[in-house]
């Protein structure tokens, strides 16, 4: 029987390998530590998942280089990339498989709607979860002591946006397009609070999802409605097609956004009609992060140009592994205890959580597109 | 009525491109009885080679006019899309000609995931943006905004969906094709070469997706290794609303839903007193898709349902 054979010397392979696996030693007899890196990888927002990725990776390298001591060992830290395709229901998928996998933390995921399923299953397996990038309110308002992000929240960012098409930018009627994520409508409903506090008017409030490219539709519903503003709560590449198609129509209405639209990718697909674009970005401008340009000139020689999050990322990593060393275990339970001390100076700025594991102090700033690139017009504290 | 007319025209642009990515697939289901789930890639690979072709010569010549340059990139993706598809009828389909219809069914999803995971390594994760060449002017017709490239989106697929009824129609090689839809048995007895006449509508089909990839992604200003797959699922809705094997039923599918999008998606918000949202929009679509089936399963224009099984 030639297939029964293969199967059982298939199984003895993967036995071998799993058993490999276990090992938890590297060729120079230290103990290896995993850490998980969740984002998508594939999809359309692959180029923003690998970039958290990619920041991440620069951390664990750079760690590793520089050689880390717990309890009195020397540990080398293996960061295991996993792909959750911007997807809630992929994201619970990898989330187990990492937490059997045996990772001690894990640094994502990108987006709200992947974060907070998955964080349940970091919380049942008591391992702690830093996101570089989600925003969602919700997902920190858990009570789950293992959750953490590094980025201001979009209640923070909601109120500035607001706060900011009122008042500075001038409008009055304002209409709402939501990506129907965790993100986008987490953002949509904080941006509208503090829009109709200081006396803006929502006129419409529309929707698409975060795979679309058509929105003629929808703004030509808005067109109707005559709006000064629309707000899209999305990422860029709904963005860029969308102000693109806004022109075409015809539409005169400023276009507005939150983090997810400003990088550089969002500039490429809108070309000239991204001009006058205003969005905001949670922290400071990468350049006046006080670790800002050394960190571009690392991740640039090593990845190319960086997108949005990799400082968080990186600086995710080290809030975990300042813990980790604190704490002077790779115990879960050990750096969760140590995590809420996190008092950090990191590329983005200072990292510090509060009781909830939301950063404490998290700026906003505000960018608009002028001559083909983000140029900085004030930062909210 | 201003704001009718410009959602009239969003939804016959949009389903101008779902008809003519709905060729490929009603083609080929005429013929062989077969869903060819690749072919919404084909229709990505069109765009990104297009747009390889179209970045290299405004590199080498940046001053040749723009609709020239569009035009060198879709002279190259066509043949390459050809070729593509010929390979994949080759490799991945003719072997199972004889198969359960099950097995070529699997074996073009896998093909279309091969195919994504390849644009991938190729052309990367990123979304490519597609170059401003193309001229961006407007027409105001009744208060709607109609831009050039939009009416010449509507006028291609027109011209091409006459071009192959003709095709079918009036030539040797669409009597060829239409005797092999009827019984690749006895059209093979009476002397047509089946292989030939299937490779030829997989070619045929390819190269009008090649041209529906650049349109796409010219009047989108983007695309992207993960386009093909959204576009393939709705173009092949269309050409089951409109009843699959069927050339005008395409057509008419793919007008019909990217119309009922548009409307849907602009109005149901409003009818509704903002009960339903336009994230009903796909629903909408896919809902008007169902009716259709229950009522009419052989789509609109179908036939010939009872005595093929």
């Amino acid at each position: 029987m030639q297939s029964s054979k293969l199967v059982v010397s298939a199984l003895t392979l993967t036995l071998a390998l799993g058993i490999g696996g276990c090992g938890k030693k590297d060729g120079a007899g230290g103990e290896v530590i995993r850490i998980g890196s969740v984002a998508p990888l594939t999809g359309p927002q692959t180029h923003i998942g690998k970039d958290n990725e990619n920041g991440a990776r620069l951390a664990v390298d750079e760690i590793n280089a520089k050689g880390l001591e717990l309890g009195g060992k020397k540990v080398k830290l293996e960061l295991l990339g996993e792909d959750d395709q911007a997807e809630p229901k992929t994201a619970t998928i990898v989330a187990q498989k990492l937490v059997d996998a045996g990772v001690v933390a894990v640094i994502g995921h990108l987006n709200s709607g992947t974060t907070i399923p998955a964080s349940k299953i970091y919380h049942d397996a008591g391992i702690p979860q830093i996101s570089p990038s989600a925003t969602a309110v919700a997902y920190t308002a858990q009570g789950y002591k293992t959750a953490y992000r590094v980025m201001a929240n979009d209640a923070q960012q909601g109120k500035a946006l607001g706060e900011f098409a009122v008042n500075k930018m001038g409008a009055r009627k304002i209409a709402i397009i939501d990506d129907r994520t965790a993100y986008g409508q987490g953002l949509a409903d904080q941006f509208e609070k503090a829009a109709r506090a200081v006396g803006g008017v929502m006129v419409a409030r529309e929707f698409t999802n975060d795979r679309a490219t058509d929105f003629s539709a929808i703004l030509t519903s808005i067109k109707g409605k005559a709006p000064d503003l629309i707000f899209f709560a999305g990422m860029d590449p709904q963005g860029g097609p969308m102000a693109k198609q806004m022109k075409s129509l015809g539409l005169t209405a400023r276009m507005l956004g939150g983090d997810g639209l400003q990088n550089a990718n969002f500039v490429k697909l809108a070309g000239a009609d991204a001009e006058g674009v205003v969005a905001s970005s949670p922290g400071l401008p990468i350049d006046s992060m006080p670790g800002g340009p050394e960190f571009r000139g690392k991740f640039e020689a090593k990845y190319g140009v960086i997108q949005v999050y990799a400082p968080y990322a990186y600086d995710a990593v080290y809030a975990l592994v300042t813990a980790m060393q604190r704490a002077d275990s790779a115990e879960p339970a050990k750096v969760l205890a140590e995590l809420p001390n996190t008092d950090l100076q990191g590329v983005s700025g200072p990292v510090k959580f509060d009781a909830k594991g939301d950063t404490v102090g998290g700026a906003v700033t505000l960018y608009e597109v002028r001559d083909g690139a983000w140029q900085v017009l004030e930062t909210v504290n | 009525m201003d704001i009718f007319i410009q959602q009239l025209v969003n939804g016959l642009v949009l389903g101008s491109i779902y008809a003519l990515v709905a060729l490929g697939y009603t083609m080929v289901y005429g013929i062989l009885e077969l869903i060819n789930f690749a072919h919404g890639e084909v229709t990505m690979i069109g765009a990104m080679v297009a747009l390889t072709v179209i970045g290299l010569l405004v590199g080498v010549a940046p001053d040749l006019p723009g609709i020239l340059v569009v035009l060198g990139g879709i002279l190259v993706a066509i043949p390459a899309c050809m070729l593509l598809a010929f390979s994949i009828e080759k490799v991945a389909y003719r072997p199972l000609r004889k198969a359960p219809r099950l097995a070529p069914l699997i074996t073009a999803i896998g093909v279309s995931i091969i195919l994504q995971n390849l644009a991938m390594l190729i052309w990367g994760r990123q979304y490519v943006s597609f170059p401003p060449l193309l001229p961006t002017m407007q027409f105001e017709l009744l208060g709607a905004h109609i831009s050039l490239l939009q009416i010449v989106i509507m006028a291609l697929a027109v011209s091409i969906m006459a071009g192959l009824w003709i095709l079918v129609e009036r030539t040797r090689l669409g009597r060829a094709m239409r005797a092999t839809a009827q019984s690749k048995e006895v059209a093979g007895l009476m002397g047509v070469n089946v292989d030939r006449v299937i490779s030829a509508t997989f070619i045929i089909g390819a190269a009008i997706a090649a041209i529906a990839g650049v349109m796409v992604s010219a009047y989108y200003g983007l695309a992207h290794y993960y386009m093909g797959f959204m576009l393939g699922l709705k173009a092949f809705s269309a050409a089951v609303l409109g009843g699959i094997g069927n050339i005008a039923g395409a057509m008419l599918g793919g007008l019909l839903l990217g119309v009922i999008e548009a409307l849907g998606a602009g109005y149901i918000g409003d009818i509704t007193g903002g009960f339903l949202g336009s994230h009903y929009q796909d629903v909408f679509a896919f809902f008007v898709l169902i009716a259709v089936l229950v009522f009419r399963p052989s789509g609109l224009l179908g036939e010939r349902v009872a005595n093929r099984a």
